[in-house]
């Protein structure tokens, strides 16, 4: 029998019958990612009312006395990990990834979707068991979101009992259901395009979260690899990470592990996260700045190889997380070239951006402020990231509050930047309604300034030597007052960032209701999700016939078009001729 | 963990090289015809995502053995791992389960379902087999919490064995599956993909094995 691509089928669409297989045990696509969307946006508002009590407990020492120093960890501990891995992974892959592959590839669904399915409800297992760590005797663990042995599993550690069961067991689970959604999101992409979608001619969106996935897959088995282990060492005695110790006066059974092994196992997962939660941020914002400047990526095909450029390199960059971990000069070396290296791509793409909007047609609606407030924070925070990427300017800063700044600038603000600049711009397909424009600036506003008053404070901080993860200042000497008025400042900023967060929402959640109705495509996008018959999408997406793709995903603003986009799906004119080529020229 | 930073490197440069091969040089701002416009790789889904998932089970195992070598490079107090005799006989029987898993997927191909069947059964049975082999290696290598505790290549020996173990049973539930239709008179022509597949897997389970079981007695 000869092969036939899926593109080339014509399978029929068995529509879900029942309320139940229609919005709960969906394998819809469209449903499932809004079902993680849902469950990694109410988990990353638990971690950012997490995150608020600690700047209370930092900006007002002494003030909050049911803060105390074990849950002051345990608040850090949880937020970092909510933040990077329930909200911001499931939410950039599981969720838009989910939305976008089979749309913007023209594919009526995943590949797999019973898999796709059950990704999304053991995610949820894994969130459940993540959360019921909070419940536990002696409350989840606050070892930091490193869970650095041997202190993850020592007693004096919070959470040191079953916290830190729960958590291991609980990204476990995560694990094997990103493994469930990424093999779907890759094949997808990889088989069931339509036709005429060749991989050059992907939305660099469906790029970025591609190559994220790739990333995700090769990764996270280091962390589970070290889970593992360290469950092992913590419930059975083995001694794979855990060294001769002596805790609390007693002399305990484990001996000859290696705390460095764990710190190797979890960098090598953790480096490669940071480019699992960017590049489908470079891919979204790409296509957000592309829009609404009314205009062509700036170098299409340098962007696709410098997202893959990228995906390579953060393979080989991990111990620069490691260099206060006392390793050999020529290993520190290595990786502080391998990490510098990493940042020629990386500018390419910021490059590419502000040359897209050289001289385009700007308009400036939401979406396009969140992605023009990503190239700041991200510039920002790769900036500070060359000082940190050196051994030896590293290792004073290493401790300090200059960390904490760069990343939450360069991995905490940025993505979620993009995040919410992409609810905005999809939101109209979604739900079929828009969005309140002048609730969403002032979100922005709010925002983007808001996030600068945070951290950009902290660097000073940083450089004036304020150590990290420290519950209380108290009288250190050679901190100047101003440290305390700073810190009290950006309790504050943090608070009405957080406030504004209750705007978004609520502008989200009622223009369910009362948002205008959202015309099919509302921004004027080329790509096929807002080609769609319906708004939102039915499921099988298409109607009777898949698209054919017949051009790139950048035909804005092209010289002798009627409108100021050209769809992907529309056929090559012979009068107008194809695309670019008929513009002024190359 | 360099070395397997270097394998990993491989593994990406591969990959690389082979999307670059599907004309990621093209220049897709211009319209109409474009190379590879057929969308999609030859190959069924199915096919692609067991390829991605079998890379995904490499690199788990790839990590487990970088941590065993660093492990016993760099922490204290390790001792050798005595082989337990009936690790041969486990691999020579997981050899046959791959061989046998093979024919039948060859049977299939060729339209004769009684050798299938036998095969795929036979299959199946030498992999049990496999894992009580399995079983039997732990006893012998030491059954308590004191050996576990007491000593990392064992503690190891386990953790590799089960992590390899769960991959098998996974994939004997699908195989389940395959020989229930079998059973329940599904035409040949429906068995192929599933029973190719199976064969690869089975392959790649027993090269995994064949790696781990040299990592622990040569290393």
């Amino acid at each position: 029998m000869a092969y036939v691509a899926i593109a080339d089928r014509d399978a029929p669409i068995h529509d879900p019958t029942s309320f139940f297989t229609r919005y709960i045990w969906s394998q819809d696509h469209k449903v499932i990612a809004i079902q993680y969307a849902v469950v990694a946006i109410f988990v990353g508002l638990v971690a950012l009312v997490l995150s608020g009590l600690m700047r209370l407990q930092l900006g007002f020492p002494d003030q909050f006395h049911f803060i105390d120093p074990n849950q002051y960890y345990q608040f850090i501990t949880m937020h970092g990990m909510i933040m990077v891995i329930y909200l911001l992974t499931a939410l950039f892959l599981g969720g838009f990834g989910n939305y976008l592959i089979p749309l913007m590839c023209g594919a009526r669904d995943m590949v797999f979707p019973y898999m796709n399915m059950l990704s999304f409800w053991v995610y949820l297992l894994s969130v459940i068991v993540l959360l019921a760590s909070f419940f536990v005797p002696g409350g989840p663990t606050g070892a930091g979101w490193t869970l650095y042995p041997p202190q993850a599993v020592l007693p004096g550690t919070p959470g040191a009992g079953l916290g830190i069961i729960m958590m291991l067991a609980s990204l476990g689970i995560f694990i094997v259901a990103f493994t469930m959604g990424g093999l779907n999101y890759v094949t997808t992409v990889l088989q069931a395009r339509c036709k005429g979608m060749t991989l050059m001619r992907l939305p660099l969106s469906v790029w970025g979260i591609f190559m994220a996935t790739i990333l995700g897959l090769l990764a996270f088995p280091a962390l589970l690899v070290s889970a593992v282990m360290m469950t092992l060492d913590g419930t059975l005695g083995t001694s794979f990470f855990m060294p001769a110790i002596s805790s609390m006066g007693e002399t305990l059974g484990h001996h000859g592990g290696s705390p460095l092994l764990f710190q190797h196992l979890f960098w090598f997962f953790g480096h490669p996260e940071v480019y699992i939660v960017a590049l489908p941020a470079f891919g979204i914002v790409s296509d957000l700045l592309s829009t609404h400047a009314r205009k062509n990526i700036f170098g299409y095909r340098m962007m696709v190889w410098a997202i893959l450029a990228i995906g390579g390199l953060s393979f080989v960059v991990w111990a620069h997380h490691m260099y206060v971990s006392g390793m050999n000069p020529y290993f520190g070396f290595f990786f502080a070239t391998t990490t510098l290296i990493i940042a020629v791509p990386t500018a390419i793409k910021v490059y590419n951006w502000v040359l897209t909007l050289w001289k385009g047609d700007i308009h400036l609606r939401v979406p396009m402020l969140f992605a023009i407030g990503f190239i700041f924070t991200f510039v920002h925070g790769g900036l500070t990231g060359l000082f940190l990427g050196n051994v030896t300017v590293d290792l004073p800063l290493s401790d300090t509050y200059f960390v904490v700044g760069h990343f939450h600038m360069v991995m905490g603000v940025s993505p979620i930047l993009v995040v919410f600049g992409a609810i905005y711009h999809w939101y109209p397909k979604i739900t079929g309604r828009m969005y309140n424009e002048g609730l969403g600036k002032v979100h922005f506003w709010a925002t983007f300034l808001g996030t600068y008053a945070i951290y950009l404070p902290m660097h000073y901080l940083g450089i004036l030597g304020v150590p990290r993860r420290y519950y209380a200042l108290g009288n250190t000497e050679f901190l100047p007052d101003s440290v305390h008025t700073i810190n009290a400042a950006i309790t504050i900023a943090a608070l009405i960032v957080a406030a504004s967060v209750l705007l978004f929402l609520y502008n989200m959640i009622t223009s369910l209701w009362k948002g205008e109705k959202a015309p099919p495509n509302p921004w004027g996008a080329t790509t096929l999700e807002w080609q769609t018959p319906d708004t939102p999408p039915h499921h099988g997406n298409w109607g009777p016939r898949l698209p054919v793709v017949h051009r790139w995903a950048y035909d804005y603003s092209v010289p002798g078009a009627p409108d100021d986009f050209i769809p992907q799906n529309e056929p090559v004119d012979p009068k107008l001729g194809g695309g670019r080529d008929h513009g002024k020229g190359h | 963990m360099s070395n397997y930073a270097i394998v990993i490197a491989l593994l990406v440069g591969i990959a690389v090289w082979y999307l670059v091969a599907r004309q990621l040089t093209a220049k897709s701002w211009r319209s109409g015809e474009q190379p590879g416009d057929v969308g999609a790789l030859e190959s069924t889904p199915a096919r692609v995502g067991l390829w991605v998932f079998m890379a995904v089970v490499t690199s788990l195992f790839g990590l487990f053995l970088s941590a065993y070598a660093m492990r016993m490079h760099h922490g204290v107090g390790w001792c050798h791992l005595t082989i337990p005799p009936i690790l041969w006989i486990n691999t020579l029987v997981l050899v046959a389960a791959s061989v046998a898993l093979q024919l039948s997927s060859r049977a299939v191909g060729r339209g004769q379902r009684r050798m299938a069947q036998v095969a795929l059964t036979a299959g199946g049975a030498l992999s049990i087999a496999f894992l009580a082999g399995q079983v039997a290696g732990w006893q012998a290598v030491g059954p308590s919490l004191y050996f576990i505790q007491g000593s990392p290549a064992i503690a190891f020996f386990y953790v590799l064995t089960i992590a390899h173990g769960l991959h098998l049973i996974g994939g004997l539930y699908v195989l389940g599956r395959a020989a229930m239709r079998f059973a329940g008179g599904a035409e040949l022509i429906d068995l192929r993909q599933s029973l190719q597949l199976c064969s690869i897997y089975w392959h790649f389970l027993l090269l995994v094995w064949l790696v781990v079981f040299a990592v622990l007695m040569y290393l």
